[in-house]
């Protein structure tokens, strides 16, 4: 974990956090290979966005290090900021500017010199398909719109370190693949990126390793193929219509999760067409009417039930400043 | 480039870019610099004949008009801060000074574009405000040096509070509040030598209005601009701004600093 050579890439030790008394961030470390992504996976209020926050000099960390690109947080926060790029949860963007001035307004602040500066304003234009509306208010800008040019803003120094904070929370599915796309070319050109994402999926289509958070620590690390062979796979749910059936199901399959109420059987199944019609002959066989099934693919619930024993807690309540500016 | 060289560069950029807000939010601009020019009318015509008499013998309207200028030039200064408040309550509340806190620029030219962007209001208001008094009749004595004068002052004093509302701005914690905290300005100019003569109102009130920052900037003003003495007020004024500026530059760098530092989002 900590073999990433010291110039390059990003290395947190022991990160520790508090708010309060209450403890956000407790001893992450975390290792990010250059040109590469770490996905930090988890739900709301573990302590992601505090990670992205210590990590990027929004906040200092109560103990542990963090180095970006060799250049450590604390003694060097400029020569962090003078590298990376930094794309939040809530549109940082500059809403009575257009869309250019936004661009125009980040090239100033990193010293490109005038034409330099807009020649690379035209680029991004292009890049994130922003040209049309380059000269609208950013009033006018769609979610999936202000998203693009909120990273666009980002991309503007080409840093070498970028972190995502939930870049496709609140997107359409056009969007989130759109921004799919233009991460991974980000990667393919060396960028080193950490994003954090609450969607499985998500860090299983981008990241070259996952870091599970709960709590405020790491639970699990690694490929998504070493964390998809720990969790069990899927499921397929039953529903029955009286509870004599259920029973009788109950004591014929194997059982990963049942419901007396909702007269729901949850069975394992990896989703397989085969295993399917296994399972609907075996029912079949034991003369076991079954009302509907529903086929399920493992999501973040599964990765926290299989790392860490217990479900994700439902506890919305936790962050609710991130999700009030998610909303907007 | 230099360190410095930086940081006249980024106040820059965020100066142009506080003067574009001002253009893209019309209406608060307008607001801004109209409320006084209402206030102005409402002196000289609704008050200003009975108020005028006050004034002595022989005295009116007129007289009223040529002595309530200055007390409207404060009142600029004082309703363009309210703006410069909710700008920089507006900026804090957004995203926006998050991408500013995470790039390689000047900390402070975040809040340098709002002040300077905000003394350029200021004297605009001012000069609109100039234009619509000498077109009411305002009549005065001064020479071009007083006139620099007296604008110095008040560019002074704005520049104070304008720091001051930078600060109240920071220490806000949501828009709204912004908007309202520097009413308590416009309540201190009434309080003030700004309308009426400080000589008219009971004890107590007198000694507070003579003793605070207002009156002597409004003195100092009208004295130049009537051509009268001025006396100790310009000194009284120049320390008020001063110190002002001072406390309110260093309580808004402290606030800005620390600004988010203990918040969980």
């Amino acid at each position: 974990m900590t073999s990433v050579s010291a110039a390059t890439g990003i290395v947190a030790q022991d990160v520790c956090k508090s708010f309060g008394d209450h403890l956000v961030l407790d001893r992450v470390s975390l290792a990010v290979e250059e040109g590469t992504i770490l996905a930090l996976l988890g739900p709301n209020g573990v302590g992601k966005t505090t990670m992205v926050r210590v990590l990027s000099t929004l906040i200092p960390a109560d103990s542990g290090a963090a180095r970006i690109a060799g250049h450590d947080v604390v003694a060097d926060p400029d020569g962090v900021r003078a590298v990376i790029g930094v794309t939040g949860q809530f549109s940082a963007v500059d809403n009575l500017l257009t869309g250019a001035e936004n661009l125009q307004l980040m090239t100033d602040l990193r010293h490109l010199g005038r034409g330099v500066g807009r020649r690379r304003v035209a680029e991004l234009l292009e890049q994130f398909d922003l040209t049309g509306a380059a000269h609208k208010l950013l009033s006018t800008y769609s979610g999936g719109m202000r998203r693009r040019l909120d990273l666009a803003m980002t991309l503007v120094g080409e840093p070498r370190v970028i972190f995502l904070d939930e870049p496709t929370t609140g997107l359409d599915p056009r969007s989130r693949h759109t921004m799919w796309q233009i991460i991974r070319q980000l990667a393919a050109a060396g960028v080193t990126i950490l994003l954090t994402t609450q969607y499985l999926d998500e860090a299983d289509q981008l990241a070259d390793r996952i870091a599970v958070l709960d709590q405020g620590r790491v639970v699990a690390e690694g490929t998504p193929a070493e964390l998809k062979s720990r969790i069990p796979g899927g499921h397929v749910q039953l529903h029955f219509a009286d509870p004599d059936e259920l029973h009788s199901a109950a004591e014929l399959l194997p059982v990963a999760g049942r419901d007396q109420n909702q007269l729901v059987l949850q069975v394992p199944a990896d989703g397989s067409v085969d295993s399917l019609r296994e399972l609907l002959d075996e029912l079949h066989r034991a003369r076991i009417e079954v009302q509907r099934l529903s086929i399920h693919t493992p999501d973040l619930d599964d990765v926290f039930f299989a790392v860490t024993g217990s479900h994700v807690s439902t506890q919305p309540a936790r962050d609710p400043a991130a999700q009030g500016a998610a909303k907007r | 480039m230099t360190t410095l060289a930086y940081t006249l560069s980024d106040s820059r950029v965020m100066l142009r870019r506080n003067l574009k807000h001002q253009l893209r939010y019309p209406s608060m601009t307008v607001m801004l610099i109209g409320l006084p020019i209402v206030l102005l009318l409402l002196f000289v015509y609704v008050f200003g004949g009975q108020l005028g008499a006050g004034l002595g013998a022989h005295q009116g309207r007129g007289a009223y008009l040529d002595y309530v200028v200055p007390g409207l030039l404060l009142i600029t200064a004082a309703s363009v801060v309210q703006g410069t408040s909710i700008m920089v309550a507006m900026d804090m509340t957004g995203g926006i000074i998050d991408r500013f806190r995470t790039m390689a620029i000047a900390r402070a030219s975040v809040l340098t574009g709002h002040v300077l962007g905000s003394l350029i209001q200021t004297l605009a208001a001012v000069a609109i405000l100039i234009g619509v008094a000498f077109g009411l009749g305002f009549h005065s004595s001064a020479a071009p040096l007083d006139w620099l004068a007296a604008i110095g002052i008040l560019a002074l004093f704005a520049f104070a509070l304008i720091w001051l509302a930078v600060a109240l701005g920071l220490a806000a914690k949501s828009v709204e509040t912004a908007s309202n905290t520097p009413m308590v300005l416009l309540l201190l100019l009434f309080l003030s030598s700004g309308f009426v003569a400080t000589a008219t109102m009971p004890t107590g009130l007198r000694q507070f209005a003579e003793y605070q920052p207002f009156t002597p900037v409004a003195d100092t003003m009208r004295g130049l601009l009537s051509g009268a003495a001025i006396g100790g007020h310009a000194i009284a004024a120049i320390a008020w701004s001063i110190g002002i500026a001072a406390v309110s530059y260093l309580w808004a760098i402290r606030l800005y600093n620390r600004r988010r530092a203990a918040e969980p989002k």
